[in-house]
């Protein structure tokens, strides 16, 4: 617990500030360096870059549909400068500008960034290792996931693509758009998905330091073993469906499309066997920042380790057994959907014993309200809506009432961005001291999430109420009716965007204008925090010590240097036991 | 709380390796058992993604099996039995001389491994080599997916077509003109690790030539013998075919969508269209307003539609899933021949040793699954009857 001074006979470790030399960002210079390098911290931080950028690029998409959503009719679209350029009828061009959103946002986005990015960074520091079990595979997934946003961006300017980003037959294998570019660039990053989650699972089965089990091991890193569970398992099975779709578009090989005796509903069934499973890509990881940054900035032990850890594992294998509730509209046996829906709610407990958990941490933590755990807050809120709405949709009832509604864009949106984006957020927030060495205007930070928050809940619940009086999803147009509510969300929209960039900028003012980060800033008993910041190229001098990594018994405030360290008491050595090294470089 | 690690003095210097660190490990790793057991769990895993790879494609076949057991029951003739036999055997022969490859890697036996890394080799391409001659035999009888579906049976042989079997083996005939002058100029300028790479390498490039053949030969013996029995057995009546092939040769010189899809409309057996009919004719109904109570319509319509095998929408179904499953499984195969040369290229320069065998190790477990698949679809596509 953080209290002040260190008492009187402790041993003090605290690795201090990296040099030049061992810094990972300065130990080699160039282009080059970075574009060959096979260090993880450095993929991991061009993974950052990429999914930024594509983030961004579908964020502003997201912003042009609210725009053009602004009166019934359509506004955006229909401005005479976007008739100077196209002669494109603009719902045409409202169709291509949301598959593109969804497309980007899934694909390049929400299932690379968490994984991909800041497990890349994360996973060996956490681990005490060196680096990730395969470091070229792990370089070669980052380049496979630019090739695949390659194709994405020129399946744009080719010819658009309008299918939703679910490329349903028989529209799909009919449709003049570039649906050939897109779900070519949809496989390739389905092979960057399934190298991280395979470099992952082998990284934590070999390579976890003596000392530490399966239950002494961070539960970020639960977290990632389990999505990258799902990633080997379910990404094969796109790659497959997505070739046959290509296949029928090029041979008519007569599988999906029903003109040549093919079956659209296989179609939708082999999607949605990857496509739900990738839903827990997408937040299972979010799940296991959120267990650290809670913890960490409560100050207090973990409530029911277990509990997240096998809740992780049970999502992830729940999972494969539920994507039927894509599909109750879509003509299947009455006794299928019931089964699949009742499925469907089993998946709510692992999720419902994970938010109690986090709940019960901060009962009685000393909480410190730092701009992660701000975000870790909206988090739990976001997360909790979203994840109650869908038990909404996952009843057979009112699905049929809800189906293809802005209900599910709600829905969907609060789990998708109020869950796996603020949770992003809040976890570069947090790691951030850690991968460039500086620290950020706390103030800034604080800002950006409650922004982030606001806009974020006027967007999205409207939503929720336009969908339940009728508001079909995908349209271009609207009732008069439903005129005031769409404004309030796109107003909503804009907030959101504000709340990112002022985020986006306080991050970049750090990095010149940054106080050194120490080696811990937050006080954290995992082990990355045991390294420098930013961490050496080979991340540990010397293997560190193992313990438990939510043990925060012996991390104290040092007031003289203003950091945390771990000042753990003398013990007496055995005959014949060499002393333990002390880390600090003063 | 503390491990013995920590109190170990750091024996991984930052940019050099400490006199215990072999060559062959990598920098990240402590020992050669934690890289020989994370590329073993790596491979396996890799191994569980390439089988539900195909386990989609397998899926397909289930269904469509299910749904129409006559199609694949009667196209499945024209698929060559022999030729696939012949095929099996020679995949069963190069899995035994990988694994023998693995043991040689093992204990050293550096010439044997390299021997039998070659013969693994001239195994796959002779299976290619038969596999070409297949492919070709079918394009130009017109046994193709749905969309440029052309047999017709009164004249399963038109004259004229591409030859398609000179198409494939020119890739491999250049391969083997490029190995050979490799070897030429190797030998030459008396480089031994050079020619040592481009003999097996010729020889590898040659046994594609074996396979095609051998394939001729078998499928010659076919057309004289058995061809016409062959055909004719196929379990379907003879006036049906008559009356698919009739609409299929209307305009048999045009392959392409937009006039196949046109043809389909014609084709009378083909079910998802016709739901389509009835379904737009019942939507246009609902439009104006007319109730509709009894729909014993759809029912007749659907059970009325005759039961041909041979049109491009049914026999169709059966060769997209064929040519699919085959020709994946042959895209594995290249990538397995890819690695097999890296693997040679290595065992002559003998990068392998007791503590480093991994790489054999891998890529045999990889060649195992291929050829396992291949045993799923030689009984599944060629011997149902």
């Amino acid at each position: 617990m953080s209290s002040g001074s260190i008492p009187k006979g402790r041993i003090v470790r605290d690795p201090g500030f990296p040099t030049e030399r061992e810094n990972y960002l300065t130990t080699s210079k160039g282009v080059f360096s970075w574009l060959f390098t096979l260090d993880h911290k450095r993929i991991g931080m061009m993974y950052l870059v990429g999914v930024t950028v594509a983030f961004l690029v579908a964020g502003l998409l997201a912003l042009a549909i609210r725009f053009h959503l602004l009166a019934p009719g359509g506004w955006l679209f229909n401005r005479p400068i976007f008739k100077s350029f196209t002669d494109k009828d603009p719902n045409d061009i409202y169709n291509q500008v949301f598959t593109l959103h969804g497309a980007i946002m899934v694909f390049l986005f929400i299932i690379p960034s968490i994984p991909a990015a800041l497990g890349n960074f994360l996973v060996p520091v956490m681990l005490g290792a060196k680096d990730v079990a395969f470091p070229r595979l792990n370089l070669s997934s980052f380049y496979l996931w630019v090739f695949g946003a390659i194709f994405f961006v020129s399946a744009l300017f080719a010819s658009g693509l309008d299918t939703g980003w679910t490329f349903y037959t028989p529209y799909s294998t009919t449709t003049d758009s570039s649906v050939i570019l897109a779900t070519m660039g949809a496989f390739i990053l389905g092979f960057s998905s399934i190298f991280t989650g395979l470099n992952f699972i082998v990284t934590i089965n070999t390579m976890r330091p003596p000392g530490m089990t399966w239950f002494k091991m961070p539960l970020f890193l639960w977290a990632t073993y389990s999505t990258s569970i799902i990633q080997v398992l379910a990404t094969p099975v796109l790659g497959i469906t997505l070739l046959l779709l290509i296949a029928e578009r090029t041979m008519h090989i007569g599988i999906f499309d029903p003109e040549f005796n093919g079956d659209p509903v296989t179609y939708q069934h082999f999607f949605w066997f990857y496509s739900h499973p990738a839903v827990y890509i997408m937040i299972l990881p979010a799940f296991g920042i959120i267990s650290e940054l809670i913890s960490v900035h409560s100050h207090k032990h973990i409530f029911g380790y277990r509990f997240i850890a096998y809740s992780s594992i049970a999502i992830a294998l729940l999972g494969f057994l539920v994507w039927g509730h894509h599909m109750f509209t879509a003509g299947m046996s009455s006794l299928t959907t019931i089964i699949f829906s009742a499925l469907t709610f089993t998946v709510s407990i692992p999720s419902a014993i994970k938010v109690f958990n986090w709940l019960a941490t901060m009962y009685k933590g000393s909480i410190s309200l730092t701009t992660p755990m701000c975000y870790a807050l909206s988090f739990i809120f976001l997360f909790t809506i979203g994840g109650l709405t869908g038990l909404f949709l996952g009843t057979l009832a009112t699905d049929l009432h809800l189906h293809d509604t802005y209900f599910i864009v709600a829905h969907f949106h609060y789990v998708m961005v109020g869950g796996t984006l603020v949770a992003f957020m809040g976890g570069v927030f947090h790691w951030w001291p850690k991968m460039v060495g500086k620290m950020y205007n706390e103030f800034g930070g604080r800002i950006s999430a409650a922004l982030v928050f606001l806009g974020f809940n006027l967007t999205f619940l409207p939503q929720f109420v336009l969908g339940s009086r009728g508001m079909p999803r995908r349209y271009a147009t609207y009732d008069p009716e439903f005129a005031f509510l769409h404004q309030v969300s796109t107003f909503g929209a804009l907030l959101l965007g504000i709340g990112i960039l002022v985020a986006l900028v306080v991050l970049m003012y750090s990095l010149w204008n940054g106080r050194k980060a120490p080696a811990n800033p937050w006080g954290g008993a995992t082990l990355e925090w045991m390294c420098t910041s930013p961490p050496p190229f080979y991340n540990f001098d010397r293997a560190p010590v193992v313990g438990d990594p939510y043990d925060f018994e012996f991390i104290e405030w040092d007031n003289e240097n203003e950091r945390y360290v771990t000042a753990e008491p003398e013990r007496k050595l055995a005959p014949g036991q060499k002393p333990e090294p002390v880390h600090a470089k003063h | 709380m503390s491990t013995l690690e920590a109190a170990e003095p750091d024996t991984h210097g930052h940019d050099d390796h400490g006199h215990d660190h072999p060559a062959f490990l990598a920098h990240h790793f402590d020992t050669p058992e934690q890289q020989f057991d994370s590329g073993k769990l790596g491979i396996w895993l890799f191994l569980v993604t390439e089988v539900l790879f195909f386990s989609g494609m397998f899926c397909a076949y289930a269904i469509f099996r299910m749904t129409r057991p006559d199609v694949f029951e009667g196209c499945s003739q024209f698929l060559n039995t022999k030729l696939g036999a012949i095929n099996t055997g020679v995949l069963l022969f190069s899995s035994l001389t990988m694994a023998w490859a693995v043991r040689c890697s093992q204990t050293e036996e550096h010439k044997k491994l390299t021997a039998l890394l070659a013969a693994t080799l001239s195994c796959a391409m002779v299976f290619l080599g038969v596999k070409s001659i297949e492919y070709s035999h079918k394009w130009g009888m017109g046994l193709l997916p749905a969309g440029y579906f052309t047999y017709n049976p009164n004249n399963p042989h038109p004259e004229g077509g591409t030859n398609w079997l000179i198409w494939l083996c020119l890739p491999f005939a250049l391969l083997l003109v490029g190995v050979v002058i490799w070897l030429v100029i190797s030998v030459v300028k008396g480089n031994k690790f050079q020619t040592a790479c481009a003999m097996p390498l010729s020889v590898v490039c040659l046994s594609f030539f074996l396979g095609v053949g051998l394939g001729t030969i078998l499928e010659s013996g076919e057309a004289q013998g058995g061809h016409d029995v062959a055909h004719a057995d196929a379990d379907h009546p003879a006036g049906a075919v008559d009356a698919a092939g009739s609409v299929v040769s209307q305009d048999e010189t045009v392959v392409g969508g937009g006039v196949v899809r046109e043809r389909l409309v014609k084709d009378a057996s083909n079910t998802g269209l016709q739901d389509e009919f009835v379904a737009r004719r019942t939507q246009m109904e609902l439009a104006t307003g007319t109730v509709v109570t009894d729909r014993s319509d759809v029912a007749d319509a659907v059970s009325a539609v005759p039961q041909e095998v041979l049109t491009p929408s049914r026999a169709g179904v059966f060769f997209g899933i064929y040519y699919c499953m085959t020709g994946v499984h042959a895209i594995h195969i290249l990538g397995g021949i890819g690695v097999l040369v890296w693997l040679l290229v290595r065992s002559i320069r003998q990068d392998f040793n007791r503590q480093y065998f991994g790489p054999v190790d891998y890529v045999g477990l990889y060649w195992h699954l291929v050829d396992l698949i291949w045993i799923y679809l030689f009984p599944l596509l060629y011997l149902i009857r």
